[in-house]
């Protein structure tokens, strides 16, 4: 019953230690400490998912527990998907880890205490049961993220991202507070179990509408949905490798899966007989994230920005899938974000790899000098490949599952439309591959607004690779591509999903303590189309790396890195949404 | 609880937010968005309130007492210390600009475009 509890102690202990004591300076000492902890806490989250397989847990903090289902305490909720993703963000923490070892500029002990901080609030954000908890936790791994995104503060470019993404996500964060203010003023409960009974005994209105509205365009910014997204290429540009690598594999997802989580356990009662209208709403965001970020990732020629902007189109597709509310299309979820996350981790891991050999992240820089790189090489191309779905491997079955939800659900022009997303973002990968470790064809056209970061101050690093790196890279891409060949998983993936979404279930779970009857649900293989798909997705891959010329549109001038823009699209973004949903989900 | 406190709350918001938006000076940007934080403050302490209440402190009230909401004002003090906390850490970043860029306007930060 403690293992929650300690999943968010162990890290937070640790982090203090480490920030508060002089004699864990030393360099090593710092780096084992951090990762010791980082283990013992994917040990912790694993160990839940394995309990939780057959029943629910909750943990009430000092035996808080709800008395005649008024729930004042705090609860830990672990079910497969929340221990899972818990334990998936502290698996690529130690990876993080691991990979800071070898960096020059993430010497210092507090860099480890703020990664151990940024994973105590990820752990308590996946494991919250209220409002109130999942705030305080999601702020604790927010600012960690900050100041990790600005860790290299006497540099310019950091300064830069760091101000645009602390400003734009804090503004996000207010209207996920507004939001959670208006729902307990509403129903006068925190706790997400409660929230969901109170509702239901009353119809929905418009405020209830809003409120949604708010807390989910709060998770978009996280989760850089469009037209929420523009902070996130600065900051995944200016953070250590290590972490950009965290913040594309675990933070942006938490978003989502707070969306979701959210969604099934408070508003599933007074939303649902608007679910169609919702879908919709919420597949036009998914979609056109996708496809912005697609668009967007061809155009760029900073290693470490088009791998942001891949994110971004990844987050579409997940958006997609949770959109659908449906428990199949949220165990395509799951998959995806595993399977992408270990793929897009190896990326970065290469990219950080290149940049300590080479002395730079920049395409038109390189172009031609990795062709003795053959391992770097070969790392990019194959994950190029699995980020453009080619079947079977991890990211194509997670993206099938999705599509093939979506076609269930009568939305047959959903996966055309993430193919073409995939299929770019593909490209854009292997596009690198040519230019950089093959030397061949054009490069993106020189913007006159791009420049790289700080130019000179990448140049004097140790020019020796460690090989740690590189077989660590490989490793993560070897499990991105074998997650998709896992017997059962589907099935595994759709049980958790139907428990994830039984509504009903979780509310007597927190509140009345009544074991969640196991969901037996089937899992559907992806289908002879899905294939199609995957195999159509990873020609356009090839195709559009093989091309003359990016065509980039109008979308480039808006991503013009003023802060008042980004915080402005957002403001507009947020009333669009919650006018829609307001008028739309009463 | 009369309406003008979530006026006052809406209020602040807007004019935070709008100073966000056109703010030309980083010092003056923080301080534009503590403004707009502020407005959950009232939001919040407003949600609470409730006509002759007293503080929630038991300790020499008897329970039959109406008090105020406590759990929005714990929010609130959460919410305050999150806010300085960004505050400092933006602050920091502010002067660190200032050192490197020699300039605070965010507008003239240009290591990162498009």
């Amino acid at each position: 019953m403690a293992l929650a509890g300690l999943a968010v102690v162990v890290p937070l202990l640790a982090a203090a230690v480490l920030a508060g004591t002089t004699s864990l300076r030393a360099r090593r000492v710092a780096d084992l400490v951090a990762l010791a902890a980082a283990t013992a806490v994917t040990g912790l989250c694993v160990a839940l998912v394995v309990r939780t397989s057959d029943h629910s847990i909750v943990s009430w903090m000092g035996g808080w527990h709800p008395r005649n289902g008024i729930a004042l305490g705090i609860g830990l909720v672990a079910d497969p998907l929340s221990a899972g993703l818990a334990a998936f963000a502290s698996f690529l923490t130690v990876v993080a880890l691991s990979i800071a070892w070898h960096q020059i500029d993430t010497a210092g002990h507090l860099f480890h205490a703020l990664v151990l901080s940024f994973l105590a609030g990820m752990v308590g954000f996946c494991l919250a049961g209220d409002l109130f908890t999942a705030f305080v936790f999601f702020e604790l791994m927010s600012v960690s993220a900050y100041a990790l995104a600005g860790f290299r503060v006497e540099e310019r470019a950091p300064i830069e991202g760091s101000l645009s993404f602390a400003i734009t996500n804090s503004v996000g964060s207010l209207l996920l507070l507004i939001g959670i203010a208006l729902i307990y003023g509403r129903t006068g409960a925190l706790n997400l179990a409660q929230i969901g009974v109170a509702l239901t005994h009353r119809p929905p209105d418009a405020l209830v509408a809003v409120t949604f509205a708010l807390i989910a365009c709060g998770f978009f910014v996280k989760a850089a949905i469009v037209p929420f997204h523009f902070w996130m290429a600065d900051a995944y540009a200016v953070a250590p490798t290590s972490i950009s690598l965290l913040f594309a594999g675990a933070m942006s997802e938490l978003g989502l899966y707070a969306i979701a989580r959210i969604y099934w356990s408070a508003f599933a009662g007074p939303l649902g007989p608007h679910i169609d209208t919702l879908r919709d709403i919420l597949l036009i965001l998914g979609v056109a994230t996708a496809l912005v970020g697609g668009v967007m990732c061809g155009g760029q020629r900073h290693l470490k920005r088009l791998l942001a902007f891949a994110t971004v189109a990844h987050m579409g597709i997940l958006l997609c899938g949770v959109a659908l509310l449906t428990h199949d299309a949220l165990a395509g979820v799951a998959v995806f974000v595993v399977g992408d996350g270990l793929v897009k981790a190896s990326l970065f891991v290469a990219v950080g790899a290149l940049e300590h050999r080479r002395g730079s992240v920049d395409e038109v820089a390189l172009y031609g000098r990795g062709r003795d790189l053959r391992a770097l090489g070969t790392v990019f191309a194959v994950a190029g490949l699995a980020l453009a779905a080619l079947p079977p491997f991890g990211p194509f079955l997670g993206r099938a599952m999705i599509e093939d939800a979506a076609t269930t659900e009568g939305r047959g022009w959903v996966a055309p439309l993430l193919l073409i997303a995939s299929g770019l973002v593909g490209g854009a990968v292997l596009r690198v591959v040519r230019t950089v470790f093959l030397g061949r064809g054009p490069v993106p056209p020189e913007h006159p607004a791009c420049r790289d970061a700080d130019g000179g101050d990448e140049l004097d690093r140790d020019p020796g690779t460690p090989v740690a790196t590189i077989v660590a890279g490989a490793l993560l891409l070897m499990a991105g591509l074998a997650w998709g060949l896992v017997p059962g998983l589907v099935d595994a993936a759709t049980s958790a999903a139907a428990r994830f979404t039984d509504h009903l279930g979780y509310v007597n779970l927190v509140l009345h303590d009544a074991p969640q009857a196991a969901a037996a649900a089937p899992g559907h293989p992806p289908t002879g189309t899905a294939f199609l798909y995957g195999a159509a997705s990873s020609l356009l891959a090839i195709l559009v790396a093989a091309a003359r010329t990016v065509p980039e549109g109008p979308l480039r001038p808006l991503h013009s890195g003023r802060i008042g823009d980004y915080v402005a699209y957002a403001m507009v973004g947020a009333a669009a949404v919650a006018v829609v949903f307001a008028t739309t989900l009463v | 609880m009369s309406v003008l406190a979530y006026l006052v709350s809406v209020w602040l918001f807007v004019v935070g937010i709008y100073g966000v938006v056109t703010s030309r000076h980083l010092v003056h940007l923080v301080i534009c968005l503590a403004v707009a934080q502020s407005s959950t403050y009232v939001l919040l302490l407003g949600i609470g309130y409730r006509t002759g209440g007293q503080a929630p402190i038991f300790g020499d009230i008897p329970t039959s007492t109406p008090v105020v909401d406590p759990v929005v004002q714990s929010l609130t003090l959460t919410d305050v210390v999150v806010s300085a906390t960004v505050s400092a850490l933006l602050l920091a970043l502010a002067v660190q600009a200032h050192r490197r860029f020699g300039s605070v306007d965010p507008d003239e930060l240009n290591a990162l475009r498009g």
